[in-house]
C-alpha cells in the first residue's frame, strides 16, 4: 500500500505499469471528477492492485471524458474503495512505511485479513518487470523526420515516454525486459532508453548484467526511474527501499550543475545509495526534501539518468528537457564516432 | 543566493483604506512582508493611511507613517527617510499605481530608490492591456481574439476574426457606457458606430465573447534564479463574466484533467517569464471553453492579491512572506517551509482537502442598486471553508456567511427563475437549490447558469442527503443518514429545524451517538511530511490530529467575513488579544473563517481553527481544547451574539459577563439602569408591531430613530419624521417579533455626537479616547469623521462624559473594553448607546494615543489589574496633535444609489490624518480618503434657511482663500446681503445649464449643500451623484462644511509635513510598557 500526492492525473496513475503489485491511496480526496478518457492512458490497462480514495465522483464532468471512473474500474475489475479516512491512512504509511495490505468486501474478519496481507509477497526482492513488459518487440515511429533510432527496454514503460522520444525525432524499438544486450546492439541503436517499472531493482541481476554490457559498449544510455536504479546497480552501486517512497507531482529536485530547481513527477519506492557509487559516476540531481539521489551521469561514458519522470503524465513538465539532454548525448556520440 | 547586503532600508506601501476590491488581505500580506524583511535585518519604512491595520502598529515596521497615499506625501517620506529600495507589490493596486506614479514623476530616480519585486517595465506590461496583449502574442499565448478599431472598416475586419457574439467596449468612456454584445452583423454595426462616437479617442475594443467559459486562476511564484512554482490552482464556480472577487471559488481546480492543468501551468510560467516579474507572487487568470478545452489568457496581476491571500490560507504556503524574501535576493530553495520545517519552499503545495471561498455582499444596504453581478466587484467580504469534500467545504462556507435571513423562495415563476439563473446575482445559490427542488434538470440549470454540472451535482447530492432525514423523528434517523448529513457539513441547527427539535437537543443526541467532528491539519503536503503548525479544520472522519496541549490557554473568537459595520477593526483587536496573551504565557487559540485577515495567519496564534463562528462549531472546539477562557468581546457582533448561549453551555467566557452584555443590549434593563444612575438618554421605547411603534413615537414625539435590536453598523436604522415613514419602515425594513423588538428613540436633531472608548476593571476605569464627531448625531458613527482630542466642546461636558463612562463601566462590571456614544443637545449630555465590547474605533484610538487598548484589555480580561498599567485617567488629554479618522464609501460601485449619509452605515473603511492643527489633520484625512481638496476654483453653496447665517461666514472665508462663489437663488441673495460677490446658478429643476451640469463640466471645486427638505430631494441627489462621479468634495452638513474649510485653509497655508508614529509616541512608550 502506497500513497500518491498528485491532485490531478488519477487516470495516468491507474495505468502506470510501475504501480503493478501495489494498492494506491490518493491523498487528494476527490477522485473521478473529470472521468476517464482513452487519450490519457499511460498503458493499455490499469495496473494498480487496488485503489483507495476519500470520495469517488459518481459523475464525470469534462469534455474529454468518455466514461466515469466507477464504470472504468468495474470494467477492468480493479478493486477500489472510497469513504476511507485517507489522510489517516497516509499518516500511518508515512510513519510506518509502505506496507502489505488487502482490500476485502467479502471477508470482514480483521484477524484473517491481517493474515492475508501478511502472506502476500513483500516488495523487497520482488521482480515485477516480467509481468508488465511487452511480450514481443514493437516499434513507435518518429513524429516528423526520423533523426535517431532508440531501443527502449520496457520494464513497464509509460506511453508518454515513447511519445516524448518520438516527438524528439526518435524511432523507438520497444523490447521486452529480458532482451540480451547483444540483440539490442545488433539493432545498431543511436541510444538505449531504460524505462520506469515496478519491483525491486535488486531482483534484476540478469538485466543489470546486460545493461553493464551495453554501457561498456559506449552506447548512449538514458535511464529513468527503475531504469535509473538499474544503471546505479550496473555501475556497482546499491539500491535501498525508501520508507514510503516518493509518489506525486510536486517533488523539488535540484540540478547540482545549474543550481536550478525543477518540480517533478515521482513514482519510486527504491533509490540509489549515493555513497555506493564509484568515483566515475557523478550525482547530478538531488531531492531537496530528503537529499535522495535523483539523477546521475557517468563522467566518461555517455550515460545519464534521473530517478523521476521527465515524461510527467501526470505532473509538471519541468523535467521534459532531460529528453533533450538524451538527444544531445546521441548527437554528440554520432559526431565523435 | 544570500540576501542582498547593498540595501538596508526598504519602503513598503500599504493599500490604504478598506474599499470594495481591496480589503484586509493587504494587511495580511503587508504585515507578513514587514515582518519577514525586519527578521532579515532590514529597516522597514511603512506608509499606509489606514490606522485599523496590524501593519501600521508601531511594532511592525521600523518607521510607520499613517499618511495619505499620494505622490506628494510619499515623496515627503522618501525625502526624509531615504530608503534604498521600494517594495511595491504587497499593497494591492493602490501601492502598485503609487509606485508607478512616484517613478513617473522622477521621485525614485531623484532619491536613488530601487524598485524590488517587480520592475517598472514588468508592471507596465502586466497593467497595460495593449502591451500585455502584444507580449502574449509574441510568446504565442492565446488571448481573447480581437483588437482595437478606430473606424467601421477596421471593426469589420476584426469581427471576421472574433465572430459572433462579439463584445464591444469603447475606450475611455465612463463606466463602459456605449458598449455591448453583438449577436449579428446588424447589431454589431449599430453598437460599433455608437461606440466610436461615444469614445473620446474614437476607439473601440472588439473581442470574441468568452462569457460562460470556465474561469481558472493560478498563483505563481518566481525567484531571481528563475525558479517558478505554482502555489495553488483555483477554479471559479461561476463562469467567466462574474468578477472573481464576486465568484464562489474552489481550490484546487476540480474539473481539469492533468493534461489540461499542465497546459495552464506551462502557460502561467511562460506568462510570468515573458512579463518579466522577477520575484514574488503573481496571479494569472485563464478562461477555458468547456466544450473543447480552448484556453485564453485573461490577465495577470504582478503582485500579491486577494487570490494570493486565499491561496496562502488554502495551502499553508505564505506567499507574501516568501515574496518579500525573494525580493531581497533569496531563492526558493534557500527558504524553509514553516509548516514542515524540514523541506524547502521550492515546491508546489499539495492539499488533501477542498477549499471553498464564498463572497459576502451587502446589497441590502444599497436598496436602489440592482443585485446583478458582473465584471465590477461588489462584494464587501468573504469566507473560506475547508472540508474533505466539496460538499463539506461549500456548506461550511455557507454557514460561515452568517446570512441573517436565508432567502426562502416560494412560488417563483418559471421565467423569473430562468432569469435569476442566467443573470448572476448574489442570491443565485438559493435559486439553484430552488430549481433543483422544483425538479429542474442539471442540464437545464447548467444551460442557463453555465455553472459546471459537477458543482451542480454536488449541490443536488446534499439536497438528497437532507431529504433522507426529513420527516423522521430525530431518534429514528438511521445512523448512516445522520453521518452523511454531518459529513456534508449540514448544521445541527438545520437538523433541529428539519426534525422540529431545538439545537441543544440535537447536539446532545449527536454527542451521545459519538457523532463528533475530528480536526485535520493544513500542512502544504498532503500529510507526506510531519506538520509542526496546528492549523486545523473540522471534518467528520476517524482520526483526530488536534492534539490539544495541557497548557493554560485562551480562545479568541474572530469576527467572520468583512461586512459594512464589521471589518478589519475587529480583526485588529483579535490579533492584539492573541499577541498579548501569547506574551503573557498563554497558549492562544484563534477561531475565524475570514481568509483575508491577519488573524487567520497561522503565525498569529499558537493554534488556528479555520471554522465558522456558530454555536455548534465553536462548542465543538471548546469540547476538544477545553480553554480556560474565551474572549467574545473583540470580534464585533458575531461572537457577542453567541455569548449567552456559550455561557449557558458552560463555556468559560472571560471579560465582561454575558449578563452585562445582555443588560446593555436589553432596552428595558438598560433604561432602568440609566434611571438608577441618573444618566439621561433620549426618550425611547420598544415595539413589536406598527401599532406599538406608532403609540411609542407619539408618546416621545417625532422625529424618531428606529432600528432592530442586536445589529451592528446601523443595519436597517432610520430616522422617521412622521407616521407615514414609520409605517413604511415597520412594513418593509424589519421583521419585528417579541424576541427581537424594534427600538425607538427620540431623535436629537442637530446634536453633537461623541464616541468614548474606555478600559475598565472592577476598580479602575481609563477613558481612552473621547472622540468628537464632525457630523451631527443622526449620521452613523462609522460614517462620521471623528476627532481626537475633542475640538469644540465645553470642558464641563467632557467631565460629564468621563463621569458617565466611569459610572457605566462600574455598573456593567466591565472587564476590558467599553464603547459609549453620547449626544449633546442644548447643553445636556445624553447616552445614546453602550457597547461593552471592543469598538470600531479601538485601533484608531490606539494609534492616536500610543496605547494598545486591545492588548491592555486582553490582559485585564485574563486577570491583570488595570491599575498595574499606570495609565492616566484620560489618555486623550496628553495628545499633542490632532488625529482625525475619516470614512471611505463604496457608492461609486453602486450606480443609482444616492450617496447620502444616514443612520445606516455605508462606509467600508477608514483613514487617519495627523496634524498640528485641526485643519491640517482633516486635510490629510480627506486626502487619504481619496478627495482632492481644492485650493482654488468655484465653491457652490446651497443651504437651508437655518444654515444661512453660518454659510455666510464660511463663504466669506472661502472668498478670502481665493475661491469664487456660486449659489442657488435663495442662498445667493443672503450671501450678497453680507456683501459677497456671488454668481447664481440654476437648481437642477430650474433649467440648464444647472449646477449638476456645471459639476460635470469640472467648473465646481467644492459643494456645500445642506438638505432643504423633501421638495429639493431630487435636486440634492443629482448634485451628490455628480460630485461623486467627478470626485468633487461634497458636504451635506454645516459642521462638515466648517471642517472642510478649515482643511482647505490649512492645505493652502502649510507645506505637506509627515511624521511617523514612532516619533509621535517616542516618549510615551513607558506608558504602554507592562
Amino acid at each position: 500500500m502506497v500513497f500518491n500526492t498528485s491532485m490531478s492525473g488519477y487516470q495516468e496513475v491507474l495505468t502506470d505499469p510501475s504501480y503493478a503489485g501495489q494498492v494506491v491511496c490518493m491523498t487528494y480526496p476527490l477522485i473521478g471528477n473529470y472521468g476517464v478518457n482513452r487519450a490519457d492512458e499511460e498503458s493499455a490497462r490499469p495496473w494498480v492492485e487496488g485503489f483507495v480514495v476519500r470520495e469517488a465522483s459518481g459523475v464525470a464532468s469534462n469534455w474529454r471524458s468518455e466514461e466515469t471512473l466507477d464504470a472504468y474500474l468495474k470494467r477492468w475489475r480493479v478493486p477500489a474503495i472510497d469513504r476511507v479516512d485517507t489522510r489517516a491512512l497516509v499518516r500511518h504509511i508515512r510513519d510506518k512505511g509502505a506496507m502489505r495490505a488487502c482490500l476485502s468486501s467479502v471477508d470482514l474478519d480483521e484477524r484473517r485479513l491481517l493474515e492475508k496481507a501478511r502472506s502476500s509477497a513483500p516488495m523487497e526482492n520482488r521482480e515485477l518487470a516480467s509481468a508488465v513488459t511487452t511480450a514481443r518487440p514493437y516499434e513507435v515511429a518518429a513524429v516528423g523526420a526520423e533523426s535517431f533510432h532508440v531501443v527502449c527496454y520496457d520494464f513497464g514503460v509509460k506511453r508518454n515516454s515513447l511519445q516524448e522520444l518520438a516527438r524528439a525525432g526518435c524511432r523507438v524499438s520497444v523490447v521486452p525486459a529480458s532482451t540480451p544486450a547483444a540483440e539490442v546492439l545488433a539493432m545498431r541503436p543511436d541510444g538505449v532508453y531504460l524505462s520506469n517499472g515496478p519491483g525491486d531493482p535488486a531482483s534484476m541481476t540478469e538485466v543489470v548484467e546486460e545493461i553493464r554490457r551495453l554501457v561498456g559498449e559506449g552506447v548512449p544510455v538514458f535511464g529513468i526511474c527503475f531504469g535509473h536504479q538499474l544503471l546505479g546497480r550496473a555501475f556497482g552501486g546499491t539500491t535501498y527501499k525508501l520508507r514510503f517512497g516518493h509518489r506525486g507531482g510536486n517533488q523539488p529536485v535540484k540540478d547540482l550543475l545549474t543550481g536550478r530547481v525543477e518540480i517533478t513527477s515521482h513514482n519510486h519506492g527504491f533509490a540509489v545509495e549515493a555513497e555506493s557509487l564509484p568515483a566515475d559516476v557523478e550525482v547530478t540531481h538531488v531531492n531537496l526534501n530528503d537529499a535522495c539521489v535523483e539523477g546521475m551521469r557517468h563522467k566518461s561514458l555517455p550515460v545519464i539518468s534521473v530517478q523521476y519522470h521527465p515524461e510527467a503524465a501526470p505532473g509538471p513538465h519541468d523535467a521534459a528537457h532531460h529528453f533533450r539532454r538524451f538527444i544531445e548525448l546521441m548527437e554528440h556520440e554520432r559526431a565523435v564516432r | 543566493m544570500p540576501r542582498r547586503t547593498d540595501i538596508h532600508k526598504i519602503l513598503i506601501i500599504g493599500s490604504g483604506p478598506i474599499v470594495i476590491g481591496q480589503a484586509c488581505e493587504f494587511d495580511y500580506s503587508g504585515t507578513q512582508a514587514c515582518k519577514a524583511l525586519r527578521a532579515e535585518g532590514y529597516e522597514v519604512v511603512l506608509v499606509n493611511s489606514n490606522p485599523a491595520t496590524i501593519m501600521t502598529d508601531p511594532e511592525t515596521a521600523t518607521r510607520t507613517y499613517v499618511e495619505p497615499l499620494t505622490v506628494e506625501s510619499v515623496a515627503a517620506i522618501i525625502r526624509r527617510e531615504r530608503p534604498d529600495a521600494l517594495l511595491p507589490t504587497v499593497g494591492g493596486q493602490t501601492a502598485l499605481n503609487l509606485a508607478m506614479a512616484l517613478d513617473g514623476e522622477g521621485v525614485l530616480e531623484e532619491f536613488g530608490v530601487e524598485m524590488i519585486g517587480a520592475k517598472r517595465e514588468a508592471i507596465r506590461v502586466a497593467e497595460d492591456r495593449e502591451l500585455f496583449k502584444r507580449a502574449m502574442e509574441e510568446e504565442g499565448l492565446p488571448m481573447p481574439r480581437g483588437g482595437f478599431a478606430h473606424s467601421w472598416a477596421e471593426a469589420e475586419a476584426i469581427v471576421e476574426e472574433t465572430q459572433y457574439p462579439a463584445i464591444i467596449r469603447p475606450s475611455f468612456t465612463l463606466g463602459g457606457t456605449g458598449g455591448g454584445t453583438a449577436y449579428h452583423p446588424e447589431e454589431f454595426e449599430e453598437i460599433v458606430r455608437a461606440g466610436l462616437a461615444a469614445s473620446p479617442v474614437h476607439q473601440v475594443l472588439i473581442e470574441e465573447s468568452i462569457l460562460g467559459w470556465k474561469e481558472f486562476e493560478l498563483e505563481v511564484m518566481r525567484d531571481l534564479a528563475d525558479n517558478v512554482v505554482i502555489i495553488c490552482s483555483i477554479e471559479n464556480f461561476d463562469p467567466m463574466g462574474v468578477h472573481t472577487g464576486d465568484s464562489i471559488t474552489v481550490a484546487p481546480a476540480q474539473t481539469l484533467t492533468d493534461v489540461e492543468y499542465q497546459t495552464l501551468r506551462d502557460m502561467a510560467i511562460r506568462v510570468i517569464r515573458k512579463v518579466g516579474v522577477e520575484t514574488g507572487g503573481s496571479n494569472i487568470q485563464f478562461a477555458v471553453n468547456p466544450e473543447n478545452g480552448d484556453v485564453r489568457v485573461i490577465e495577470m496581476n504582478p503582485r500579491v492579491s486577494r487570490s494570493s491571500a486565499l491561496a496562502s490560507k488554502a495551502t499553508g504556503f505564505p506567499i507574501a512572506k516568501i515574496a518579500a524574501k525573494l525580493a531581497v535576493g533569496y531563492t526558493l530553495d534557500e527558504i524553509a517551509n514553516d509548516i514542515t520545517k524540514k523541506t524547502p519552499a521550492s515546491f508546489e503545495p499539495t492539499i488533501d482537502y477542498v477549499v471553498v471561498k464564498i463572497p459576502k455582499w451587502n446589497f441590502e444596504k444599497f436598496r436602489e442598486a440592482e443585485d446583478v453581478l458582473g465584471t465590477q466587484m461588489k462584494s464587501v467580504g468573504e469566507v473560506m471553508a475547508i472540508g474533505r469534500t466539496f460538499k463539506e467545504a461549500l456548506f461550511k462556507g455557507l454557514r460561515s456567511l452568517e446570512a441573517v435571513r436565508p432567502l426562502r423562495l416560494r412560488d417563483v415563476p418559471e421565467d423569473e427563475l430562468q432569469r435569476k439563473l442566467a443573470r448572476p446575482n448574489s442570491q443565485r445559490f438559493s435559486y439553484i437549490t430552488y430549481a433543483l427542488r422544483s425538479g429542474w434538470s442539471l442540464q437545464e440549470i447548467y444551460r442557463l447558469s453555465r455553472i459546471d454540472p459537477w458543482f451542480l451535482e454536488q449541490i443536488r447530492q446534499v439536497m438528497e442527503i437532507q431529504k433522507r432525514v426529513e420527516g423522521h423523528a430525530l431518534e429514528e434517523i438511521p445512523m448512516d443518514a445522520l453521518r452523511d448529513f454531518k459529513e456534508a457539513a449540514l448544521s445541527d441547527r438545520r437538523l433541529a429545524y428539519l426534525t422540529g427539535r431545538t439545537e441543544p437537543e440535537v447536539r446532545e443526541y449527536r454527542k451521545r451517538l459519538g457523532l463528533k467532528p475530528v480536526y485535520k491539519r493544513v500542512d502544504t503536503c498532503g500529510a507526506e511530511f510531519e506538520s509542526f503548525t496546528p492549523y486545523l479544520y473540522s471534518t467528520y472522519e476517524e482520526e483526530d490530529e488536534a492534539a490539544p496541549t495541557t497548557q493554560r490557554k485562551i480562545m479568541i473568537l474572530g469576527s467572520g467575513p468583512n461586512r459594512i459595520g464589521q471589518g478589519i477593526e475587529f480583526d485588529y483587536c483579535c490579533c492584539h488579544a492573541s499577541f498579548a496573551l501569547r506574551d503573557a504565557g498563554f497558549e492562544t487559540i484563534m477561531v475565524n473563517c475570514n481568509p483575508e485577515t491577519v488573524s487567520t495567519d497561522y503565525d498569529t496564534s499558537d493554534r488556528l481553527y479555520f471554522e465558522p463562528l456558530t454555536f455548534e462549531d465553536v462548542m465543538n472546539i471548546v469540547d476538544v481544547e477545553k480553554p480556560e477562557g474565551i474572549i467574545v468581546q473583540f470580534g464585533g457582533q458575531t461572537p457577542l451574539n453567541l455569548a449567552t448561549r456559550l455561557d449557558e453551555a458552560g463555556a468559560p467566557i472571560i471579560g465582561t459577563s454575558p449578563d452585562s452584555i445582555d443588560l446593555a443590549e436589553d432596552r428595558r434593563r438598560f433604561g432602568a439602569l440609566l434611571g438608577e444612575l441618573g444618566i439621561p438618554q433620549p426618550e425611547n421605547g420598544t415595539a413589536t408591531s406598527f401599532e406599538e411603534a406608532k403609540e411609542c413615537a407619539e408618546r416621545i414625539g417625532y422625529p424618531v430613530m428606529v432600528r432592530p435590536s442586536f445589529v451592528l453598523g446601523g443595519r436597517a436604522m432610520a430616522i422617521c419624521y412622521d407616521e407615514r415613514s414609520l409605517d413604511e419602515y415597520m412594513r418593509t425594513a424589519v421583521e419585528a417579533s417579541p424576541e427581537k423588538p424594534v427600538l425607538i428613540d427620540k431623535f436629537l436633531e442637530r446634536a453633537a455626537e461623541f464616541d468614548v472608548d474606555a478600559l475598565a476593571d472592577e476598580t479602575t476605569c481609563v477613558v481612552a479616547g473621547l472622540q468628537e464627531h464632525i457630523e451631527e448625531a443622526g449620521i452613523h458613527s462609522g460614517d462620521s469623521s471623528s476627532v481626537l482630542p475633542p475640538f469644540k466642546i465645553a470642558e464641563e461636558h467632557l467631565d460629564t462624559m468621563r463621569h458617565y463612562t466611569r459610572q457605566l463601566a462600574r455598573a456593567l462590571k466591565v472587564r476590558g473594553l467599553i464603547n459609549i456614544q453620547f449626544a449633546i443637545k442644548d447643553d445636556r449630555v445624553y447616552v445614546l448607546e453602550v457597547n461593552p465590547r471592543a469598538s470600531r474605533t479601538v485601533p484608531f484610538v490606539s494609534k492616536a494615543t500610543g496605547v494598545p487598548l486591545a492588548r491592555v484589555a486582553a490582559l485585564v480580561m485574563a486577570g491583570r489589574k488595570l491599575s498595574e498599567f499606570n495609565l492616566p485617567e484620560d489618555l486623550t488629554v496628553r495628545l499633542e496633535r490632532f488625529y482625525i479618522k475619516s470614512p471611505v464609501f463604496p457608492f461609486k460601485k453602486f450606480p443609482g444609489v444616492d450617496p447620502v449619509l444616514s443612520p445606516e452605515m455605508h462606509s467600508t473603511g477608514e483613514v487617519m490624518g495627523v496634524g498640528r492643527t485641526f485643519g491640517e489633520a482633516y486635510a490629510k484625512a480627506m486626502t487619504g480618503a481619496g478627495l482632492e481638496l481644492p485650493t482654488e476654483g468655484t465653491a457652490f453653496i446651497s443651504v437651508n434657511d437655518s444654515d444661512k447665517g453660518q454659510a455666510a461666514l464660511l463663504a466669506r472665508r472661502l472668498a478670502r482663500l481665493g475661491f469664487r462663489l456660486t449659489a442657488t437663488v435663495g442662498t445667493a441673495a443672503r450671501l450678497r446681503e453680507v456683501g459677497l460677490e456671488v454668481e447664481s446658478v440654476f437648481k437642477v429643476n430650474e433649467g440648464r445649464p444647472n449646477i449638476a451640469d456645471k459639476i460635470r463640466l469640472g467648473e465646481i471645486a467644492l459643494v456645500i449643500n445642506t438638505p432643504l427638505g423633501r421638495a429639493s430631494h431630487f435636486d440634492e441627489q443629482a448634485i451628490r451623484r455628480a460630485s461623486l462621479q467627478f470626485n468633487v468634495p461634497c458636504v451635506t452638513t454645516m459642521t462638515g462644511a466648517q471642517a472642510i474649510v478649515e482643511a482647505i485653509a490649512a492645505r493652502a497655508q502649510t507645506e505637506v509635513s509627515v511624521v511617523s508614529l514612532q516619533e509621535l509616541h517616542a516618549k510615551k512608550e513607558v506608558m504602554s510598557a507592562e
